[in-house]
């Protein structure tokens, strides 16, 4: 019984702190994601960093605070929009030069006159859907390992989530 | 490339690597394992694959040590003899 009070004690050291490192780690997770064409870093790193930061919302706030802001809907919605991008960019470039180039080759995209500039829009896009789904699925894997055990513990609390 | 910061960082990921899967409480084996991974990112840093060593960090040391801690909530501490 101890212990299930422990888990439900708020702290606020803890809560102001996670309040005020939540935007950076998202920040530093979307330049990690745009800079993942020119440095080190890309589209799942940043969508794993992206994803720790929820995951440090759910353990300091709780599950149900956390489900507020990150609901099961948006989840999975954004997990296929990911790949939508993906698949999406990827298609384009085949249907805007009807068929003569490759999957994935985003130079032929007519986002700019310049080919290498739309090579490398190409490519942030890309890096954008998958740091979305990475996002997604990794945040959706933790609510669901956590889930159970508060589900019980709230007795149809979690309903709306 | 610095041989002894080498030597050094590999020698602590084996004595960690060992304590890990010797030891009896489960969230000492967690924490075990995400200095491991900890320990495994500087390494890679240190032969220059920063890629590496950056998914290492985010994934290792960061999501996989929650899941594990998430997974261990949800069954007993201690292992059995």
């Amino acid at each position: 019984m101890s212990e299930e009070k422990r888990i439900r004690e708020r702290d606020v050291i803890i809560e102001t702190i996670s309040r005020l490192m939540i935007p950076f780690i998202q920040l530093f997770a979307l330049y990690v994601i745009i800079h993942g064409t020119k440095g080190p870093g890309g589209g799942f790193q940043g969508g794993v960093i992206f994803a720790s930061s929820f995951v440090l919302y759910l353990v300091v706030f709780g599950l149900a605070a956390a489900g507020k802001r990150f609901p099961e809907g948006a989840d999975t919605a954004l997990m296929s929009t990911g790949v939508y991008i993906f698949a999406g960019v990827g298609l384009l470039c085949i249907l805007v030069t009807l068929g003569t180039a490759e999957y994935l080759n985003y130079g032929f995209i007519p986002l700019t006159h310049h080919f290498e500039e739309n090579r490398a829009l190409g490519m942030d896009l890309v890096e954008i859907g998958i740091g979305i789904t990475v996002m997604a699925v990794i945040t959706e894997i933790f609510f669901n390992l956590v889930w159970k055990k508060e589900e019980e513990k709230g007795k149809g609390k979690e309903e709306q989530r | 490339m610095i041989v002894p910061i080498d030597l050094a960082l590999l020698t602590l990921i084996v004595i960690i690597a060992l304590a890990a899967i010797t030891v009896r409480d489960l969230l000492s084996a967690i924490m075990l394992l995400c200095a491991y991974s900890f320990l495994m990112a500087m390494v890679w840093v240190e032969m220059h694959s920063v890629d590496v060593g950056f998914t290492e960090a985010a994934v290792g040391a960061g999501a996989t040590t929650a899941f594990l801690i998430a997974a261990l909530s949800r069954t007993v501490r201690w292992e059995k003899k």
